[in-house]
């Protein structure tokens, strides 16, 4: 309860201050909107569908490109964590590649695909399948060889082995670096959007732009957030309580 | 010393548990079996015989280390083998041989006279660290060999259910492993290992991390359990009073490269106590043998420790 109230205090706080710095009208409204019209924003853009439209083409696109990174991350870093010789070589790859900002890909994707979904996915892919490759490959590594062992025991193999014993028990490794690969996934998204007429959310921020809106423009940015809060709310928070109640991990704190 | 006439220095014969399937004859409405009646019998075939097994690895120094030597054993189907020998001297990876888990450098494994070439669910090693898998509950762990098995739903159900209360263990079955002690972690892993129904049970030291009283616990019912499941039992510890206190027999191990340095038969009535005199003064006979190989690891330790100051 005590948190709450904190969190009523800063963000009546921050939201007064707004609300003064645009009744002073330093700055015209097409530069600084009041809360009043981002507010606005939010409503006509619900209720035109555009706003619901965006989201749905968004997330249709996160969950696509989101999954394809994922899975070909796991073999990926399963792969490497399993050869010496790819752990040796790759291993540094990896790593450095991951320092280019996923929308570097982007040129690359529209020389390839054009202007068309497949870029976009492409640089959705490109953005998080690193952080997911080099977390199940360090996975795989810190998670105890007993498992594995216990497994092939019990008459485990090959693709059993692998889907009912490595994954499972590496997953508490792996999650922080799901959560993240999602997160970079969102990024990626957004910047590859706001490219061409694409329908999805990125494009309704560089819409904003183009009409000189900066109300739609900041609304926008809020439903990024916010979608961004609730995915980690929903799906990876209800994943890291599972894994603590099953493993008996002291919850983070 | 007065020599004791229940210790043997040789192995004089075949021994034979005329239980077989615990869990048919349950189904059948038969109670528990009593401790079984050993028949000697001659010319069978061994459940599992070790032939010339070496094994040999390299060091991170580069030399290559003998860690076990020649082994030459034959473990009769439903006997109670335990190996004792100090730390080290490599009883841990011979059952993991037997396991299939890791090769041996040379010699043969054999499983009723048909070489292992590679883990089995016919011969089933319950961990030191017991494995248990933590994102599974207690039944799902259960059942988890017979999974791999491919047996239907049903069946793993009642399976589970039988093997749980053999250990005492069916009021957890919805519990995850880490809400256990460590005794009963310990019965989920024989549980677990006893419901793929294997015809041996490896055990590496299976009780070592536990207070006295669970293990002697633990001791009983692991004596129970052999005796109504009718499994061959390859138990490793470096307790010799628990070898004794359990095993039909017991080989000693020399201290690096592993060897069998002597085999004593154990033949006190069963049930047995670790606080019974004649486990007391058995176990005194091997402890005598034993100490001169605890001793060299320890010197082999201490020479180790002037090398890497």
């Amino acid at each position: 309860m005590k948190r709450a109230a904190k969190h009523a205090i800063f963000y009546s706080v921050l939201i007064a201050t707004w609300v003064v710095l645009a009744k002073l009208k330093i700055w015209p409204p097409y530069v600084f909107p009041a809360p009043q019209g981002v507010l606005d924003s939010l409503k006509a853009g619900f209720a035109d569908h555009s706003f619901w439209i965006a989201i749905s083409v968004s997330m249709r696109r996160m969950a696509i490109g989101y999954s394809l990174s994922v899975v070909l991350g796991m073999v990926l870093g399963l792969g490497v964590a399993s050869n010496k010789f790819l752990e040796e070589t790759m291993g540094g790859l990896l790593v450095s590649l991951q320092s280019l900002p996923s929308i570097c890909w982007l040129p690359l994707a529209v020389l390839w695909f054009g202007l068309t979904e497949k870029a976009i996915l492409f640089v959705v892919v490109m953005g998080s399948l690193l952080s997911v490759t080099i977390a199940m490959e360090a996975g795989r590594q810190q998670m105890p060889k007993i498992y594995g062992m216990a497994g092939r025991n019990l008459g485990a193999r090959g693709f059993r082995l692998f889907w009912y014993v490595l994954l499972p028990a590496s997953l508490p490794y792996i999650v922080s670096g799901l959560k993240q690969g999602w997160a970079f996934a969102w990024r990626s998204l957004i910047s590859g959007e706001m490219i061409f007429v694409s329908l999805g959310l990125g494009q309704l921020l560089m819409m904003g732009r183009d009409l000189n809106d900066m109300s739609q423009v900041i609304a926008v940015m809020i439903l990024i957030v916010a979608i961004g809060y609730i995915v980690d709310g929903l799906v990876f928070k209800t994943i890291e309580r599972r894994l603590q109640h099953k493993w008996g991990l002291s919850p983070a704190t | 010393m007065t020599p004791n006439p229940a210790v043997h220095a040789s192995y004089a014969g075949d021994y034979r548990s005329p239980v077989r399937d615990s869990f048919s004859r349950w189904k059948a409405g038969a109670g528990p079996a009593v401790l079984p009646v050993r028949q000697p019998e001659t010319n069978d075939v061994p459940k599992v015989a070790l032939q010339g097994i070496s094994l040999s690895y390299k060091t991170n120094d580069g030399t290559r280390l003998l860690a076990l030597d020649n082994i030459n054993l034959k473990v009769n189907p439903g006997e109670f083998l335990c190996i004792v020998g100090p730390s080290g001297c490599g009883k841990s990876t011979l059952l993991h041989l037997i396991a299939g888990l890791h090769p041996a450098t040379s010699g043969k494994v054999l499983v009723d006279d048909k070489p292992v070439d590679g883990p089995g669910t016919d011969r089933i090693l319950i961990f030191q660290e017991l494995g248990l898998f933590p994102w599974l509950t207690v039944g799902e762990n259960v059942e988890f060999g017979m999974k791999m098995k491919g047996m239907s739903r049903a069946e793993r159900r009642e399976k589970t259910e039988y093997y749980l209360r053999l250990v005492h263990l069916a009021q957890f079955k919805d519990s995850y492993t880490h809400q256990l002690s460590g005794g009963m972690r310990q019965r989920v892993a024989l549980a677990r290992a006893l419901a793929s129904e294997p015809d041996v049970l490896l055990m590496d030291e299976p009780f070592a991390a536990l207070d006295a009283q669970t293990r002697d616990l633990l001791h009983d019912e692991l004596e129970r359990i052999w005796a109504e499941t009718g499994r061959t039992i390859i138990f490793v510890t470096h307790n010799v009073r628990e070898a004794v206190r359990l095993g039909d027999r017991v080989a000693l191990f020399t201290f690096r490269p592993g060897r069998i340095k002597r085999e004593f038969l154990i033949d006190l009535p069963r049930p047995r106590h670790l606080e019974d005199v004649t486990v007391a003064k058995s176990a005194r006979e091997i402890l005598d043998d034993l100490r001169e190989e605890i001793n060299k690891s320890l010197e082999a330790e201490y020479e180790q420790k002037e090398v890497r100051p």
